[in-house]
């Protein structure tokens, strides 16, 4: 009711405001806008300049059904219209009694007929272009997300770079605001993302697309691609971009309330600025990463430890560190409170009871270090024992 | 519908005495011609509550920015338009005009199942105060599109256990609407009324409704499902649960796209009637429109998985769904063809049911042409779920379906309500209409190439002009359709206007023709005699 309340009071506002904008005939023109190279122009009134092979073919055939259709309906639509002006009753025509002809029906049946044949024959070469995924030379996966896009880079130059990308938070700020004000000059509205998608000119480029939560799809007309992302489901496309830039694209299937605010930013750049952009990239992840000869101190490697705890441990060997019916309690445990840290490293690594207790390999040295000293350092556990990141790793080898 | 209205025990019939009056006669209606009536009226009202959610939305699109709603209520208001639209406006719509027309057209007294035909319009009350009461639920109404995809669906309030209520019953409804249609038609025409002399919008009707009992239990089993993923743990469409969201779209489209000819096949139907009425020459080939309806119908049944595209299908589906797409453009010509053969050489008068029906043809047969282009696949993959999708149904829904049924309106008005509409103001009326629907929709065609995506409430600002002459039209259209009621058809129903003979229009040709206007009560109570054509009564 309120959503109703609200709405009467804006529609007032808002129909002032077009009246008042009706009155001094500025109009929508009021709004300083330009060109958004590689993203829509004003007024833009066709597809986008093609980028890639595939957008410059769809262009073409866009170019050529657009052509035959008008040439089909001009050429129809003559024909009533002369039949309009000439066989009127006003101007005296006296209806024919004919209404039926074996021979016309045939003919009207056979010439469409051919015509489609003719239509689709391009257009056949261009679906198998399009659905060409093989030999890529970067694979990157798009995750659509309610309301972003994650990028993984997944095989070829850069491989492991994984950032999210969503809209600008002024944007999005500013279009609930009611857009950009008047003399604001946004080229880029809605467009413009924190972490653009950044790959390599003339490199086939295989986008993988998939979702966390509802479909979301993929889109980039400067590249002619658009493709789903299905939770659930894996998907591909491919582009080969043939020049440098910044292109744009939205997500183009509902996808919930933010629909319309998870852009999409795809830069190219040569082949050197890629590779510089992926050492920056392999550099800051290496800064993020924990450096497994670092010696911590015990009140660093416990607060660490927790964390590690509740993400993994705590639903079966629960917060108190009592454990449940078959599984075994830490608070007090012989192995915990043992000496040798090795036995303790040795069950986290290899796991225990044929798997009862999984073994957590896959968590990294400096994780599986905390949380071992964290539960040696808990509770009515208090060891003051430290183990370090380094002994894991070696415990490993 | 003046004299209907006012007088049922007007004319000297016998069972008139039975009539019920007041209330009780529109609640118990049995007649099809008081049924009829109703249909039309609830095809109209719901057509102003959903022109009402569609001035919403155009406001809002009417500049960038949010400035009326936010985007919640904005995919609430796009998700309800399309519902109430395509479920409440055009499909009762035409069912409205297939009460009235079709035991009129092949001479039979009534429909087949008078009391199931009662429940299948009353059924249609509740489902539609449900989709409407359903902004005012906790969350909103839907907001998942009308295509409702999963797994969206799986994240809305309980208004969408509603509208998946109110979809069964309206489901409900046409079935029995249907089954009623085909039983009238194959059982109760009138002696020497075989079926290749029918009428041809009695003809579309039969085709139609038959897609409608094939397909709206397949509407009724995705919707199902949907539900039972939301409360009874099932997976069907949840891919958490090992669950597939891309067969919800192949069964929904499975319905979707012979759902696109019931709600055109029946406007091909009354175009059908009106042009060869005013070109006073016979339909150019009729056998060959049986025909051509009747392929459109079977390879409806094909052609579902080229609103999926973009999903990823194999090239191999691709191609299939490309070409079998493709191949229905040729008996949609061979229509076209033929309505402008049977204009040729006529002697044409451009009456209001006449402007509509060549105004149908002309940007009818434009939207012929974006689906055209539309079918290719690599065209698709750039229009897909952009405005230029908008631009292409609204051609086929606004300037297809719904200018049929104004002329239909125009045509039959006067057999209706025994008086004749306002010609003036009926031509005021469709150049209005004409040219406030192209300054809406034809701007839509750039946007769409343009890349912008539909179902947005918010748009760069390269977008802006188009966007806002589209608005402006809109609200051009929206008021046109207000004139209409106001001042065409309500004085019709109030029987104000000069009076109407029994056949208004010279060249008009079939049984409607052959009794009074208004169409007394009850009709054809025995079997007429008809002549060779079955067009005329002799006895």
């Amino acid at each position: 009711m309120n959503m109703m309340k609200s709405i009467q009071g804006k529609l007032g506002s808002v129909l002032t405001t077009a009246l008042a904008w009706l009155g001094t005939a500025a109009f929508t023109l009021a709004h300083a806008v330009n060109d958004l190279p590689g993203g829509p122009a004003v007024n833009q009134l066709n597809l986008h300049p093609p980028v890639t092979r595939i957008a410059e073919e769809q262009a073409w055939l866009h170019w050529f059904m657009l052509i035959v259709c008008t040439v089909i309906f001009v050429a129809v639509f003559a024909v009533m219209f002369y039949s309009i002006w000439k066989h009127r009753k006003s101007v005296g025509h006296k209806a024919a009694t004919f209404h039926e002809s074996v021979t016309v029906e045939i003919i009207w049946t056979i010439i469409p007929f051919v015509i489609v044949i003719l239509m689709a024959l391009p257009a056949t070469k261009v679906i198998v272009a399009m659905k060409d995924t093989t030999n890529a030379d970067l694979t990157i996966k798009a995750t659509g997300m309610q309301w972003k896009w994650g990028y993984d880079y997944i095989k070829g130059e850069g491989e492991g770079i994984g950032f999210l990308s969503a809209l600008d938070r002024k944007q999005r700020a500013m279009s609930d605001a009611g857009g950009p004000k008047a003399g604001e000059v946004v080229d880029d509205y809605l467009l413009k993302v924190d972490n653009p998608l950044v790959v390599p000119v003339d490199k086939k480029v295989r986008i993988i697309t998939t979702a966390n939560d509802v479909i979301h799809s993929f889109m980039v007309p400067s590249f002619g691609i658009k493709q789903d992302a299905i939770p659930g489901f894996v998907r591909d496309t491919w582009f080969r971009a043939e020049k440098i830039g910044d292109y744009y694209g939205q997500c183009v299937e509902l996808c919930g309330k933010e629909h319309a605010y998870m852009p999409i930013h795809v830069k190219v750049v040569s082949a050197q600025d890629y590779s510089t952009w992926v050492d920056g990239e392999m550099k800051k992840m290496a800064a993020k990463a924990d450096d497994p000869s670092r010696v911590w101190t015990l009140d660093e490697i416990v607060a660490r430890g927790e964390k590690v705890y509740t993400a993994n441990c705590q639903a079966c060997h629960q917060a108190n560190g009592k454990g449940a019916g078959p599984i075994k309690p830490l608070d007090g445990a012989a192995v915990v409170l043992d000496a040798d840290k090795t036995k303790q490293i040795a069950v986290l690594l290899n796991g225990q009871n044929n798997g009862a207790m999984p073994a957590w390999k896959q968590l990294s040295d400096t994780d599986i270090a905390a949380v071992i000293s964290y539960t040696k350092n808990h509770w009515s556990n208090k060891t003051g024992q430290i183990v370090q990141p380094a002994e894991v790793q070696s415990a490993r080898k | 519908m003046s004299a209907v209205l006012d007088h049922p025990h007007g004319h000297d019939d016998h069972h008139d005495h039975h009539a019920p009056v007041g209330w009780r006669r529109w609640v118990f209606a049995t007649n099809h011609k008081d049924i009829g009536t109703l249909y039309l009226l609830f095809s109209f009202t719901m057509l102003m509550v959903g022109g009402v959610l569609a001035l919403l939305i155009r406001t809002e699109l009417f500049q960038p920015g949010l400035q009326l709603v936010n985007p919640e209520l904005f995919n609430q208001l796009t998700t309800m338009h399309g519902i109430i639209m395509v479920f409440g406006a055009i499909m009762p719509g035409f069912v409205g005009f297939a009460n009235w027309m079709i035991p009129l057209q092949i001479g039979a007294s009534d429909m087949a199942f008078a009391r199931m035909n009662n429940f299948s319009f009353w059924l249609l009350i509740p489902a539609g105060l449900m989709v409407v009461s359903s902004f005012f639920m906790p969350g909103g109404a839907p907001a998942a599109g009308w295509t409702l995809y999963a797994p969206l669906t799986l994240q809305m309030g309980p208004s969408m256990d509603v509208g998946i209520f109110a979809l069964h019953i309206m489901g409900a409804s046409s079935i029995m609407g249907s089954i009623n249609i085909i039983v009238t038609i194959l059982n109760m025409r009138a002696p020497g009324m075989t079926l290749m002399k029918m009428p041809m919008f009695a003809w579309t009707w039969l085709i139609t409704a038959y897609l409608l009992i094939a397909v709206m239990p397949v509407l009724a089993g995705a919707i199902t499902m949907t539900l039972t993923d939301r409360h009874f743990g099932t997976s069907f469409f949840n891919p958490g649960g090992g669950g597939d969201p891309v067969m919800y779209q192949h069964i929904f489209w499975f319905f979707g796209h012979p759902e696109v000819y019931i709600m055109i096949l029946p406007a091909f139907g009354i175009i059908s009637q009106v042009v060869p009425a005013f070109a006073r020459k016979r339909l150019f080939g009729y056998t060959s429109m049986v025909y051509a309806t009747s392929s459109i119908a079977i390879l409806s049944f094909v052609v579902w998985a080229h609103h999926m595209f973009t999903t990823g299908m194999p090239v191999t589906g691709q191609l299939f769904f490309m070409y079998a797409t493709m191949l229905i453009a040729v008996p949609t010509a061979v229509k076209i063809f033929n309505w402008i053969a049977t204009m040729w050489q006529g002697s044409m008068t451009f009456e209001t049911p006449m402007l509509f029906a060549v105004g149908f043809i002309f940007v009818f047969t434009m939207g012929g042409f974006t689906g055209l282009i539309l079918a290719m696949a690599p065209i698709d993959i750039q229009l897909q779920d952009t405005y230029y999708v908008v631009a292409h149904f609204h051609y086929v829904l606004v300037a297809g379906s719904l200018y049929a049924m104004f002329s239909g309106v125009y045509y039959w008005m006067p057999k209706w309500t025994g008086v004749m509409y306002n010609e003036t103001r009926g031509k005021i009326h469709f150049w209005w209409s004409l040219i406030a629907f192209n300054v809406t929709f034809f701007p839509m065609h750039f946007l769409g190439l343009a890349g912008m995506p539909r179902r947005y409430a918010d748009y760069p600002m390269q977008f802006a002009d188009f966007n806002a002459v589209a608005s402006v039209g809109a609200f051009f259209f929206g008021f046109a359709q207000v004139y209409f009621f106001l001042f065409v058809v309500l004085p019709c129903m109030r029987g104000k206007g000069e009076k109407a003979p029994q056949k208004p229009w010279e060249g008009a040709e079939g049984l409607e023709w052959e009794v009074p206007s208004p169409a007394p009560f009850h009709t054809f109570e025995n079997p007429p005699k008809l002549d060779a054509t079955a067009s005329r009564v002799i006895g």
